[in-house]
């Protein structure tokens, strides 16, 4: 048994209207690679922001190294020796790499000395960063080694990550492993969040499963099955989805050297785009955040227009064409955003379905809207598509996650779209939901629609794909068939190989 | 018409003078806009200045109190809106908008019976040697203090922006208030400073106006002077160097086109008073590349 370094004990923290963290107690030894698991809202972020002072809890208490832990504001666990790599990275776009290390350290040594800090430390850990860099210019890989090394810089005790490799491409979370078992190695104890299982498996020690703030169970997650640990966050059986086999279709979609300038300073241009794409078919993109999804989202959904000849929805070039104009020759889209880009956040479900269905739908009669029918529409969507809601009179904000990607989806399904092209479909979506999600996609294409699901969760791809792309800055590699496809080639394709066969030589 | 009256030192010289308000009450609102806060009532914390500045003046006979007084006005009244807008969430357009309307009325009724008096005289300081240069000498060491205390404010914020840790901190609160949150720095706390400095510094600009350039006191004396702050702010990319080009360009080409209406220029006067707006706009524009801080303008909410 190794010798305990953080103990929590009955921790406890209640918001108004739910209570985030109840009576939470387990222990993180020396050197050891502890795992936190739970759905989205299980207290996962609560618990976490407790340990690194940014978040005081009611009752319970920490101890770290045999004295009392009550850390006032994350200065003071830092000073503790507890350091953090946040989920949703806390790092600031217009500034150096080494300006954004500084601002994580409490003692910073000066500009000069910390660039060399800086390299000292990558080298050590295998994590190159040019300190001079401005982080906007960065990938997410190298995003998140800015984080590390901040981290690294302060010789801490324990290491929390935030589900860190939600944005890393296979082979960079291999990197980031092998430096957290050398880290492990040298005693630092690291609090491993996530609710990828595979990769918890392979990494941790020890598993804690939190299932609504309370330990539900604590386990060795090389011993125990990966199912049986996602059956213990859920708290219920899951189903897999199920496909049949799809006769092929005619071709609904091409897209022929798209190309596309970058939108904004740190977007990515599209480069010579090629696709063709049948009824009945889903095809998988896979990518890094930022690699050409947003932009490659915005030329189909025409919120970016380009050359007509370049999208052709069934034989008609509509790449000239405009949101509405594209929507109502059938091809939909559903964002990833869903707060503010696929719905507006305080307007309500009625509104939002009104939205995107106003004209396939035919809600509005001589530029008047048909109110209820718009009110009929959505309470369709709601309950089709099991919308946890009191009624299509509330916002969409006061939807959870997972519920409101579900109306969001479900709103352009019943569209009866020709081609449906979604974004990160499940991002941020408790499991049960985006099972629901995943077939709602899988179900819409046996009845012939043509489906593109761009997505960052390699594993949802393999489910629902029957054929796989990697989008790598601006351009599409080669479709391959998803079936029989290892996570080894899913990395090349990803790693901007594009020619696999070359690529094994 | 006669252009040779136009004395070119004369006219340089007056551009350093003409410049400064500006420059005072711009150098403010950048370090605000870099903490990531949105403050329009510039023009009203001006003219707070200026009335605040002239009382304490006249009361006194001390034109360096009168700019404490100032200094201390414009302050008080960026508290007001620092309150609003920290603490009470309010919308910052709205809340500016609202702080310029409530200082110019403010400042009119706090000035009432001064209407028509003089300033205490704030004589200009001849630097030994450096004064005495020919040509340079008189346009730019012969100047009021002032003039000297406002590029020295720019210097000085440009070294805490980009050579401190406070600074450091500053830029990161403007740039992603919650990424700085998560790192334990005072968002609130930082942008309470900073908007009282900017209140600080636009009072100045506005007493420099009503001791120093009139010199008397006349309600609305400003005269959007706080309006072409705040665009010189954005134009010059948030960035203090550039700041200092801005309001000088702004200072000369309002001298220049009073000179120009006194020689006579057929054109009529309301073309010659819109041109240091429209040449200032027009230059910085074509200049701007910056982008701004990112979290400007949006209200910071102690995520739970």
């Amino acid at each position: 048994m190794r010798e305990t370094l953080l103990a929590l004990d009955g921790l406890t923290k209640a918001y108004p209207g739910v209570v985030a963290n109840r009576d939470v107690s387990f222990r993180i030894g020396r050197g050891e690679i502890h795992a936190l698991l739970g759905e989205n809202g299980a207290g996962k972020s609560t618990l976490v922001k407790t340990i690194y002072g940014l978040v005081k809890p009611d009752a319970g208490t920490m101890t770290l190294n045999g004295a009392g832990f009550a850390p006032a504001d994350p200065g003071a666990a830092r000073r503790a020796g507890v350091a953090m790599v946040f989920q949703h990275f806390s790092l600031f776009d217009a500034m150096t790499v080494a300006e954004n290390i500084v601002l994580g350290m409490d003692n910073p040594p000066s500009p000069r000395a910390i660039a060399g800090e800086v390299r000292r430390v990558s080298q050590l850990y295998g994590l190159p960063l040019d300190p001079e860099r401005i982080v906007g210019d960065l990938s997410a890989g190298e995003r998140q080694r800015v984080e590390i090394v901040r981290c690294l810089l302060q010789d801490p005790k324990l290491l929390i990550m935030d589900e860190p490799t939600s944005v890393l491409t296979p082979q960079e979370v291999e990197i980031l492993f092998t430096t957290l078992r050398k880290l492990a190695a040298e005693g630092t104890a690291i609090l491993y969040i996530s609710h990828k299982l595979s990769e918890i498996a392979a990494l941790c020690d020890t598993a804690t499963v939190l299932r609504q703030g309370q330990v539900v169970a604590t386990c060795d997650p090389r011993q125990t099955a990966p199912r049986e640990m996602a059956e213990l966050m859920v708290g219920a059986v899951l189903q897999s989805p199920v496909r049949a086999a799809r006769p092929e279709g005619p071709v609904l979609l091409r897209l022929r050297g798209l190309t596309a300038p970058a939108p904004h300073r740190f977007g990515t241009a599209l480069k010579g785009i090629d696709l063709t794409l049948r009824g009945g078919e889903v095809l998988g993109i896979g990518g890094v955040a930022g690699n050409g999804q947003d932009e490659l989202v915005a030329a189909l959904s025409g919120e970016m227009p380009v050359a007509p000849g370049m999208v052709r929805l069934a034989e008609a070039e509509v790449g000239d064409l405009g949101v509405n104009a594209r929507r109502a020759a059938g091809l939909l889209c559903g964002p990833e955003e869903r707060l503010g880009h696929a719905a507006a956040p305080d307007m309500t479900l009625t509104e939002n379905a009104l939205m995107t269905g106003v004209g396939r739908m035919g809600l509005d009669r001589r530029g008047f809207l048909r109110w209820p029918a718009a009110r009929d529409f959505a309470r369709k969507v709601i309950a089709e598509f099991d919308v946890r809601t009191p009624g299509p009179e509330n916002t969409a904000r006061s939807l959870s996650g997972g519920n409101l990607q579900k109306f969001v989806i479900g709103r352009e399904i019943l569209q009866a779209p020709r081609v449906l092209v979604v974004n990160q479909p499940t991002w941020g979506v408790d499991a049960a939901a985006a099972a629901a999600i995943r077939q709602a996609l899988l179900t819409l294409a046996d009845r012939g629609v043509a489906v593109i699901v761009i997505s960052q969760d390699l594993d949802e791809l393999m489910e629902v794909s029957d054929r796989f792309c990697a989008l790598t800055d601006g351009r599409l590699s080669a479709s391959r068939p998803a079936r029989g496809l290892t996570v080894d080639e899913i990395g090349m394709m990803l790693g901007g190989a594009h020619d696999l066969e070359v690529a094994h030589v | 018409m006669d252009l040779s009256a136009i004395n070119p030192i004369l006219l340089l010289a007056s551009l350093m003078v003409a410049a400064t308000p500006i420059l005072l009450a711009a150098i403010g609102e950048l370090v605000v806009e870099r903490a990531g806060v949105l403050n329009l009532g510039v023009e009203g914390m001006m003219i707070t200045g200026a009335v605040c500045g002239f009382i304490v003046a006249t009361a006194t006979g001390s034109p360096w109190l009168g700019f404490l007084g100032a200094a201390l006005g414009g302050a008080l009244l960026s508290l007001l809106f620092g309150l609003l807008t920290q603490f009470l969430l309010s919308n910052q357009v709205a809340t500016g908008l609202a702080l310029t309307l409530f200082g110019l009325g403010l400042s009119a009724l706090m000035g009432q019976s001064y209407l028509g008096i003089r300033a205490p005289a704030f004589p200009d300081i001849h630097i030994p040697l450096l004064g005495d240069i020919p040509v340079v000498g008189p346009i730019v060491f012969q100047h009021d203090p002032m003039v000297y205390v406002g590029l020295g404010i720019v210097a000085g914020v440009w070294w805490f922006l980009n050579r401190t840790r406070g600074g450091l901190i500053l830029r990161a609160v403007g740039e992603n208030h919650d990424a700085a949150h998560a790192l334990g720095y005072h968002v609130r706390r930082t942008r309470m400073l900073a908007i009282t400095f900017g209140g600080a510094c636009a009072g100045l600009g506005g007493a420099y106006l009503s001791l120093v350039r009139v010199p008397q006191w006349t309600e609305g004396m400003t005269a959007g002077a706080g309006w072409i702050a705040l665009a010189i702010v954005v134009f010059a990319s948030w960035k203090p160097g550039r700041l200092v080009l801005g309001a000088y360009l702004f200072g000369g080409v309002t001298v220049l086109q009073l000179n120009l209406q006194a020689a006579g220029v057929a054109v009529p006067v309301e073309y010659l008073s819109m041109s240091p707006y429209l040449a200032t706009i027009a230059v910085l524009v074509i200049m701007s590349t910056g982008r701004a801080p990112g979290s400007l303008g949006r209200i910071f909410h102690a995520a739970r």
